[in-house]
């Protein structure tokens, strides 16, 4: 069922205030991961990191104080390396700072493993209320071509756990993998959605610079599915993850209606967030503009600036309004509910050329709403890149 | 003081591209101590930087040597060197007129080649005398009697005193020199006579303005005189006389037979006129020298910014090119789709890429290049007659009432294997063959050509099917009636003017055809299909589509990383401007140089 375009406008609160916690580290590196993760032969002295958190979130809330958080997301590298405590100690002090509700979405991405299983109970005691599980794939060639450390029937466990645990569940699967046919997909992702909750992220593997994956590619090793195949798999997944009740709500996540996941529609809503800890982002709304921020990312300088200076910050510009424009854009699109217009208009201080957007209208890829949202349709979502590339230029 | 008469030797080198030419400059300017060892650039004479990396020499330069010969005297010798490529002709016949005599440059491992054949003739028109020198004799392919033999049979000069040589090595070296002195003729002059030189070359230098190249044949040219240039009427003081050495050297006056290079009071490249006779404004003389033709641009195409702001910059630059070849001519042009530009007309297709190269490497300008066209002649219905530069300048049919295209006489020399890829090619592109002989293995074939086929990736095919070994001059003859339409090639229904040519009716459909295969390959997928089609008229002869993107979506950014998806944003921006937007299809600039590449 498709709510109509009036009454979905309704449903769509103003963006909100999130904090991203990055823990940098992970038990291996993953051939396909670009993102900052590092792995230490010694684990990393928890407690000294959770003194530097607590001094980058005192910094952060002096330059954006007062306000009311609307999510907290641990995202890494793998914050289900992180102590119980590690976590309860960084939500005191997030929530010593701004005002935290009851209730708020508190997210940690956690591996399916075992061992992390184990101290799901501890992340639920210290306020954890979410897990975003990277199970990836569900048979063992694929797991382990991954880089993965974690069988199917851990992961399989793991959900099990999770699910007795934590209010809210989701987890992540990786698709047009090597030689990955368009039957044995769909047929994983049934299996996938069958054991979902009602939030899935569904991710087309991405061969991505400076990584493992790269330079077997480069060297003829490893072939991805071409443009045609990836295309399939990507219109399977929108198709059986609607007919399973989970639409995919931004480019590669689904979730039931009302499950979507908080933290990340502040982002892709182009909201305000802060990012705390190694390689983190954050967008304040200050008095003389929106600032971009970003962070040291490597572990060890990170601590030994935060150490010295209370914050790790190695980038605070202030975006032009062409630049905050391009980022609504770029962010707004991939949901479906698209960009609103006039805030777009507010936020760029220019309009989008009628002309581009007609064409795109008239080609089917892109829709305006009676609201005046502007928003990708399916087949508009497959070239998204483009369609963005072809609006901001 | 000047130079007796017989004291002077002026030569200039005849040779084919890679014969040796700027090697064996190179040698006699070093044996002469013309610089020292330290100074030598590899092939001082060719001091672009273009020149020096196609190893071609595009502006005639002159470099005076002493050279105390055997018989105990000191020579003045005068080397005038000369283009080799058939775009420069023109610039070869005059620097040949400047001369008494011509060395003859052979690759003894490949033999006479076309442009060796037409640049000997010019010189034997000019009454030169010729010294055959046989270069490259150190190489095991080197066949000293077969070349010597070939020499004798297709230019008809005696090669028996041919001088040996490895400009490479050296090898030979003297005498050269030797037959410069004893095998070449002084000039002749009058000293007492009017001042009468001849302005052979003229170019604008950064630090001296417009320096002028000059040979004397009566009189002396001093520093301080009035001169007069008979052709435009203009008068100028001399300011400054002298000669390359290759420096130039301060020398105070030319006397008859010499050679130099004057500065004065000119204030523009375009004042001065090649062929001009210069003469004292007070005393001038009588009889003025023949003179030359202006060269003719043949080949036009239109030179676009990619980035339109660079249009001022643009203009700038070819202004400046200009004062350095006035064969170069360019006038503003405004397409559709192209924006702001200038038709430039060139003297070949050579001329036109070192042109735009230049522009490119030494103004820093991204431009994108029109079809190349020749000049038609057309009467129209209403009895009138026009020259047209440009296809999109092409009257409605109907008010046609003939078209006629400019034909050239091509002679192609290649080594027998070839022969029959070569006439294939000739064929294809609507040739006539009117004379085939052999010179040993050697094959020369004369073909009559219509232009507009030669503009369009003759050159190039021409040395693939040969493996390099054909070589191809040409001039062109005369305007024959043909049966020529305008073809246009529509992109997503939209008509790109700067793609539109005149073709030969018969040849219409495969290059067509073969222009839509292209833009299949260079234009990248859009989010929508894009039809590509070449059309006659309303007639559609050619079909391609550009199938639409199916996937092209980031699966995930990292965390709140907008920056960095901003930045893919910004280079995706960047790319655009590289491209042109063709109602709604952005076309990159390297479709229009790929599209002038097609065979067909």
């Amino acid at each position: 069922m498709t709510p109509s375009p009036s009454s979905q406008s309704i449903l769509i609160p103003e963006p909100g205030f999130g904090v991203y916690v990055h823990w940098p580290f992970c038990a291996s590196k993953c051939p396909y991961c670009d993102f900052n993760s590092h792995v230490r032969h010694q684990p990393p002295d928890q407690a000294r990191f959770v003194a530097a958190f607590e001094r980058e979130i005192a910094t952060m809330a002096d330059m954006v104080p007062g306000r009311t958080v609307s999510s907290i997301f641990f995202g890494g590298g793998t914050p289900s390396l992180m102590e119980p405590g590690t976590v309860g100690a960084i939500l005191d002090a997030i929530g010593k700072h701004w005002s935290v509700p009851a209730g708020v979405e508190v997210t940690l991405e956690a591996n399916p493993s075992s061992v992390e299983a184990g101290r799901f109970r501890g992340y639920r005691a210290a306020g954890v209320n979410r897990v975003s599980l990277g199970v990836q794939a569900l048979n063992d060639t694929d797991l382990r071509f991954l880089g993965r450390l974690h069988s199917v029937a851990e992961a399989m466990t793991a959900i099990e756990i999770a699910r007795a645990t934590f209010p809210r569940i989701s987890f992540d699967l990786i698709y047009a993998r090597p030689g990955q046919t368009p039957d044995a997909w769909e047929q994983e992702l049934r299996q996938a959605l069958d054991l979902a909750a009602d939030h899935l992220s569904v991710y087309q593997l991405t061969i991505e610079a400076e990584t493992r994956f790269e330079d077997l590619w480069k060297a003829g090793k490893l072939t991805v599915p071409d443009e045609d195949t990836a295309a399939e798999l990507y219109e399977i997944t929108q198709g059986v993850g609607a007919a399973h009740g989970m639409p995919a709500y931004e480019i590669s996540n689904h979730a039931a209606p009302g499950a979507e996941c908080q933290h990340n529609l502040v982002y892709w809503r182009y909201g305000e967030y802060v990012g705390v800890g190694p390689g983190a982002h954050g967008r304040l709304a200050l008095p003389d503009g929106r600032h971009a921020t970003a962070t040291e990312k490597h572990p060890e300088r990170w601590l030994a600036s935060v150490e010295a200076d209370g914050h790790g910050m190695i980038v605070d510009d202030v975006l032009t309004l062409e630049e905050q424009g391009d980022e609504y854009l770029l962010m707004g699109l991939r949901l479906k509910e698209g960009i609103d217009l006039a805030r777009y208009e507010t936020i760029s201080g220019r309009t989008l050329d009628p002309t581009r957007l007609a064409d795109l209208i008239g080609h089917g890829l892109a829709e305006v709403t009676p609201d005046r949202r502007v928003r990708a349709t399916p087949a508009g979502f497959a070239v998204l890149d483009a369609l963005v590339a072809d609006l901001a230029a | 003081m000047t130079t007796p008469l017989s004291k002077i030797r002026n030569f200039s080198i005849v040779a084919h591209i890679d014969h040796g030419k700027s090697t064996l400059a190179d040698r006699l300017i070093q044996q002469t101590g013309g610089l020292e060892t330290r100074e030598m650039v590899e092939q001082v004479l060719d001091n672009m930087d273009i020149e020096r990396e196609r190893g071609i020499t595009i502006k005639a330069q002159t470099v005076r040597l002493n050279y105390k010969a055997k018989d105990g005297e000191t020579y003045v010798l005068n080397l005038m060197d000369t283009p080799g490529h058939v775009d420069f002709a023109y610039e070869v016949s005059r620097s040949l007129a400047a001369c008494e005599g011509s060395l003859l440059v052979v690759d003894a491992s490949q033999g006479v080649e076309a442009q060796t054949l037409a640049n000997v003739y010019k010189a034997m028109d000019n009454n030169h005398e010729i010294v055959p020198i046989l270069n490259k004799i150190d190489l095991p392919a080197a066949d000293v009697d077969r070349v010597k033999e070939q020499i004798e049979e297709v230019i008809g000069i005696d090669a028996s005193d041919a001088v040996l040589i490895s400009a490479k090595t050296g090898l030979g070296i003297p005498d050269v020199l030797e037959a410069i002195v004893t095998r070449l003729p002084p000039p002749k002059g009058d000293e007492n006579a009017p001042l009468k030189a001849m302005l052979v070359d003229s170019w604008y230098d950064t630090y001296l303005g417009v320096v002028v190249l000059v040979r004397v044949v009566d009189g002396i040219l001093k520093q301080g005189q009035k001169i007069r240039m008979m052709g435009t009427g203009a008068s100028y003081d001399v300011e400054r006389v002298g000669v390359f050495t290759p420096k130039l050297v301060n020398v105070g006056s030319l006397g008859p037979g010499e050679m130099g290079a004057i500065t004065g009071s000119i204030k523009e490249v375009a004042d001065t006129r090649v062929g001009d006779t210069i003469t004292d404004d007070r005393k001038p003389t009588s009889d003025m020298l023949p003179g030359f033709k202006p060269a003719q641009p043949v080949v036009f195409c239109g030179l676009f910014p990619v980035d339109a702001a660079d249009f001022e910059d643009l203009r700038a630059a070819v202004g400046k090119l200009r004062l350095n070849d006035a064969s170069f001519t360019y006038e503003m042009e405004t397409s559709a789709a192209l924006g702001f530009g200038f038709r430039c007309g060139f003297l070949g297709l050579l001329h036109l890429e070192i042109i735009q190269e230049r522009l490119e490497r030494e103004f820093n300008l991204d431009l994108i290049a029109t079809a190349p066209s020749v000049v038609y002649q057309m009467h129209l219905t209403d009895g009138t007659d026009i020259e047209m530069h440009n296809p999109v300048d092409m009257p409605e049919v109907t008010k046609i009432e003939e078209i006629k295209e400019p034909w050239i006489k091509a002679t192609i020399m290649t080594p027998d294997e070839y022969l029959g890829a070569v006439l294939k090619l000739c064929q294809d592109k609507r040739g006539t063959q009117t004379d085939l002989s052999y010179l040993g293995s050697r094959a020369m074939v004369i073909y009559e050509l219509p232009l507009n086929e030669v503009v369009f990736d003759f050159y190039d095919r021409l040395k693939s099917i040969s493996k390099g070994y054909a070589s191809f001059d040409y001039e062109i003859t005369d305007y024959k009636p043909s049966d020529l339409v305008r073809m246009q090639i529509l992109v997503n229904a939209e008509p790109v003017d700067a793609l539109s040519m005149l073709v030969h009716r018969t040849r219409a459909e495969s290059r067509g055809r073969a222009i839509c295969e292209k833009l299949k390959d260079v234009i990248p997928p859009h989010m929508f299909q894009i039809p590509v089609q070449a059309a006659i008229g309303g007639k559609i002869i050619a079909r391609e589509t550009i199938r639409a993107l199916r996937k092209d979506v980031t699966a995930k950014c990292y965390g709140g990383d907008a920056t960095r998806k901003r930045k893919l944003l910004d280079k995706q921006k960047e790319g655009k401007k590289r491209m042109r937007q063709f109602g709604k299809v952005e076309i990159p600039q390297e479709a229009f140089i790929q599209v002038l590449k097609v065979e067909g």
